[in-house]
Parts: C-alpha cells; structure tokens; sequence
C-alpha cells in the first residue's frame, strides 16, 4: 500500500531552514530585553495606550507625557517577546524631547533601522507593536 | 532513562511514507496545527485530477458515475471511520465550516427562546466559541462555560450543575488542542440528553490521534478537519445523528441541495446531500478517505502506543529543563500527544524562532483558544504536538532547541 517517493530530480528542495547568518538576538538587542529602559508605570502622565499582538500574546502599554508639543516623558509596561520588548525600550530612549511634528515622520523603517536587524514578516507585529501604539496616540492629537 | 525503548510496531521507517520529512529533515512538531501527507493521500487525490475527474451527482456518462461512485465511497469511509451511517456524514470545507453550518442549521431549526442557554467547555476552540456567541448575540441567549478543575481537566461536576432545563445547546471538545486533554464526553452527553439539549463535540485534535466512535461518546453532532489526520486541507466532515439530520433544517443553499425549485421555492434533497450545497471538495474528500484507510491500516492500537510513548518521554524530558513549565496531565493516555509549555524568561514566540532556527517546528501564541489562556493566567504557550511519525529523537531535538533558547536569551 505503501508507495515510493518521486525521483530525487522532481522533488522540491526544502525551503525550511533559515539562514543562520541572519542573527536576531544580538547583544544589542538581548540588552534591551533583559534590562528594559523605560520600563514600568510612570507616576504621572498625560496619554496611555495600550496595544496588543494576540497572535503571538503580545502586549503593551505606552505611557507619554507631554509639555506643550514636546514628549517630557516615555515608559512602557508588557509582556512580549525579546523584539517587541526591545523595540518599546528603545522607542521610550528615542522619542524622548522629540516634537510631535517629528515622532509623525517617523516610519517603520526607522524602528527596523534602530533595531538594526533583519526583521522577518513574522516578526513585523512585534517589532511595530510599540510603534503602533505611538501610532494611535500621534493620530488623535 | 525510565522510559526503556519497548518494541513498537511504528518504526523510524514511517517517516518514509511522508515525502516531507524526506525533503526537510525538520522535527515536526506541529501536527495539531496540521499534519503532513502520506504519498497514499498525494496518489489518491492525484488518481482522481488525472485519471477520473469529473463532478458528482449530475453527469450522466461514465466518468461523472467513477468520481460519484469515489465520492460516496469515501463517505462510506468516513462513516466506517467513526462509527456512523453513510447518511451521516455531511462533507464541509473544514472544521470551522462545518461548526458554522451547523450553528446555521440549528438557528433554522431549534426553537430558542431568549435567555435559553448555551453550555460550552472552556476549552473549546474559536472555530467552536465564535459561531454559537454570534448565534446567542441574534437570539439573546446566555453563553456558560464549563470551568477547569485541578490538572487540566474540565469539572465535571460544574458541568453536571451547569446543564438545567434551559440549555439547549452544549459543545464539548473531544481533546483540547491546547492541553492535548482527552475529555470524557460521554459522561457529559448523558446529563446533556437528559436535560433535552443537544449535544456538539469538536473532534478535531482527536480525530486519527485516538479512536473515535460517535456512539460511545453518545453525542448528536460532532466534527473535524481532515488535515490534522494525514488527510488533504479543504475538507471537513459533520456528523449528525440520523434523526436529527432529517428535521434538520439546511444552512447554505444553492445547487447540489435541493429537490426541485420553482421561481418562488425548492425542496431539498435526501439526507445528507440537502446539507451540501454546491460541489463538494471531491478530490479532498477521496483523499481524507485514503488518510482514513492509511491510519486504519496502521491502526490505532499502534498509533496510540506511539504517541504515548513519545509523549511521555517528551513531558519526562522537558520537566527535568529547569524552569520550564507543562501544561498537561501526567497520563499519556489522557492525551491526544500534544504537550503545550512555557519557558521562564523565553518568550513562547522567541522560543519557536530559536527552534525553527534548529529544525524543529513547534507552535507559539494563543492558538486559536484565548478563553482557554486566560482561564490558564496565560497569553501565550508554547506547543510540541506529536503524532505517530514522530519519535523520541525529536523530542530529544525539542529538548535540545529549548537549552539553546534558553541560553541564547540568558534565561
Ligand atoms: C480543536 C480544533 N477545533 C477546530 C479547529 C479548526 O480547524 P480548521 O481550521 O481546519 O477549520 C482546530 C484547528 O485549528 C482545532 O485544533
């Protein structure tokens, strides 16, 4: 009942394995997931959003205080992986004394650049997750 | 090692059936998300595309009858498979279609009154939790779930209390796609019957991983997808209870269904074609038969030998990792081989990465249960599900993959 395979010249080579090359838990990044800057419930405020990635359990929190036009200050609670973790730490570093004009140029391509790593289509969720909800806040004001 | 390779009748050499693992090498763990296909399954779908294809039930020459004649015949299969009559089993798209066809029907045909209840596990799967909170948000009914008792196992007694005159509805899994827990439905059915109230099972992560028999789970509907059995994707079956089939009013419409049909109405057709409405999946549903055959063939005593066998070597190995932690009972033979876990400090979705970055595919996330996860305090588990090609070697990858990512996040 049970049949051969095909010959080996009209199988499909595997497409499974990922270039180890590519690597995605650098130093860098491992730092800021292991020690999160920004991390934790501010005192005071002005906005709060929350944003999740159900797919993979994400989630997170941005706390944003502002003094006029200007982000005063940037923190972020939740729960994720090591690129969604990392990426909310270094938004809060790099959004801090930023203008509101500015923070609406910013692009996915800057988070991926601050990164500095190869972020798959599997990863884009976690590694925007922070990004996003910068997003919604940026989009009411 | 207190598991001692004991002679099982499934060997390594039953990866040679699969062209899959051939071709990747990869330690598949992923079989409750789906399955791989056995050449048989290829053979049979392709016997049909090259050699027999035509449509079923309407041409009137020779071919058109071989693919019918394949069609019914798989039906027959299928029935056989699970402890039915061919007038039973209803060919669907998948799982999720067959569980929305029948909440359809249902909605036609049951006279639901506001406030009347649905009972559901906590368990269940969204393909089963999705289509019925729909239905009770048109209908006004009341949505209760069946609570977890200690070890990963639903509460019976809860469910017992929680089945009144006033449920009419009740939807058990047979095994969990999360917890790999097999329920006892059986033991639910009966309260349900006695109450009037029909009784739903998913058996879709049962289904090829452990003997299934509508009559002994003494249910009215139930069903699954033919993929996470070896068979093709795109097919489903639901089965219904010849009785209730015939009161049953259809869900979907159109041709394939119906009797006769006049400017202003139709009549349907005999059961169970007047619940399959346009072609079937006519390739799909002679190679799920193929599948059945496959795993009949192989048969269950030694499928379930070996996923037990692997399982508990796996859950034995993974708890002496430190800090990782399992969601599953202790009895392999309470689990249809799916071991879900956490790592502390490793992130499930760091985890499959690291893992897939080693060859072995595992799944990471909420999966298609978040009910079941925030029951669990959890919002994400990472999840080995084993069939009987998989062998202690992989979960010695698995194994392996887990102190790689635990060293790679320092954790
Ligand atoms: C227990 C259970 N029920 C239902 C489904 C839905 O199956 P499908 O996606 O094939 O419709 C799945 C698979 O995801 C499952 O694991």
């Amino acid at each position: 009942m049970r049949i051969g395979l095909p010959p080996a010249s009209k199988r499909q080579k595997p497409r499974f394995a990922h270039n180890m090359d590519e690597e995605l838990y650098k130093e860098n990044i491992l730092d800021h997931y292991r020690h999160p800057r920004n991390f934790g419930k501010p005192e005071t405020y002005d906005v709060r959003e929350k944003s999740s990635n159900p797919l993979c359990g994400d989630e997170l929190t941005l706390y944003l205080a502002f003094d006029g036009e200007t982000v005063s200050g940037a923190r972020f609670e939740g729960d994720g992986c090591a690129i969604s973790i990392a990426a909310g730490s270094m938004l809060t570093e790099k959004i801090k004394g930023k203008d509101i004009g500015e923070l609406k140029l910013m692009t996915p391509g800057d988070i991926y650049t601050m990164l500095g790593i190869k972020i798959s289509h599997t990863r884009e969720k976690c590694a925007l997750l922070a990004y996003a909800t910068l997003i919604n806040i940026l989009a009411v004001r | 090692m207190r598991y001692l390779k004991k002679s099982m009748n499934i060997s390594e050499k039953i990866k040679n059936d699969f062209p899959f693992f051939e071709k990747t090498g990869v330690a598949y763990l992923d079989s409750a998300a789906t399955s791989q296909t056995p050449q048989v399954v290829l053979d049979a779908m392709e016997a049909y595309y090259t050699i027999f294809r035509a449509n079923v039930h309407r041409g009137l020459y020779g071919l058109s009858a071989e693919a019918t004649e394949r069609f019914e015949g798989a039906r027959e299969t299928i029935a056989q498979f699970i402890g039915a009559s061919k007038e039973e089993i209803i060919f669907t798209g998948s799982a999720t279609m067959s569980s929305n066809l029948l909440t359809y029907a249902l909605e036609n045909t049951l006279e639901l009154r506001e406030g009347d209840e649905i009972l559901l596990s906590a368990m269940e799967h969204h393909s089963s939790i999705v289509p019925l909170q729909e239905l009770a948000q048109r209908k006004k009914l009341k949505l209760v779930y069946i609570p977890l008792a200690e070890g990963f196992a639903l509460d019976y007694k809860e469910a017992k209390r929680l089945i009144t005159p006033r449920t009419k509805i009740v939807a058990v899994m047979r095994a969990s796609n999360v917890l790999g827990t097999i329920n006892d439905v059986r033991a639910i059915s009966q309260t349900a019957r006695k109450n009037g109230a029909i009784m739903i099972v998913d058996a879709t992560s049962a289904a090829g991983h452990a003997p299934l028999s509508v009559k002994d789970l003494d249910c009215d509907y139930l069903y699954f997808s033919g993929h996470k059995m070896c068979g093709p994707t795109g097919i489903g079956v639901l089965y219904g209870r010849r009785d209730f089939l015939e009161k049953l009013y259809p869900g979907f419409f159109g041709g394939g269904m119906i009797d006769r049909v006049t400017r202003e109405k139709s009549s349907w057709r005999e059961v169970p074609g007047r619940f399959e409405a346009g072609t079937p999946p006519i390739a799909e549903a002679i190679g799920l038969a193929a599948a059945a055959e496959y795993i009949n063939e192989i048969g269950f005593p030694a499928i379930r030998e070996q996923i037990e066998d692997v399982f508990s070597y796996a859950r034995e190995t993974l708890s002496r990792i430190p800090n990782v932690s399992i969601y599953a009972r202790t009895d392999a033979r309470e689990n249809a081989g799916i071991l879900s876990f956490t790592i502390k400090g490793v992130h499930p979705h760091d985890a499959a990465e690291i893992l897939s970055r080693e060859n072995v595919a595992i799944r990471a996330g909420h999966h298609c249960a978040e009910p079941l996860l925030s029951e669990l305090g959890e919002t994400a588990l990472c999840r080995a599900s084993f069939y009987f090609y998989n062998t202690r070697g992989d979960a010695d990858r698995l194994a392996a993959g887990i102190k790689k990512a635990k060293a790679t996040l320092r954790a």
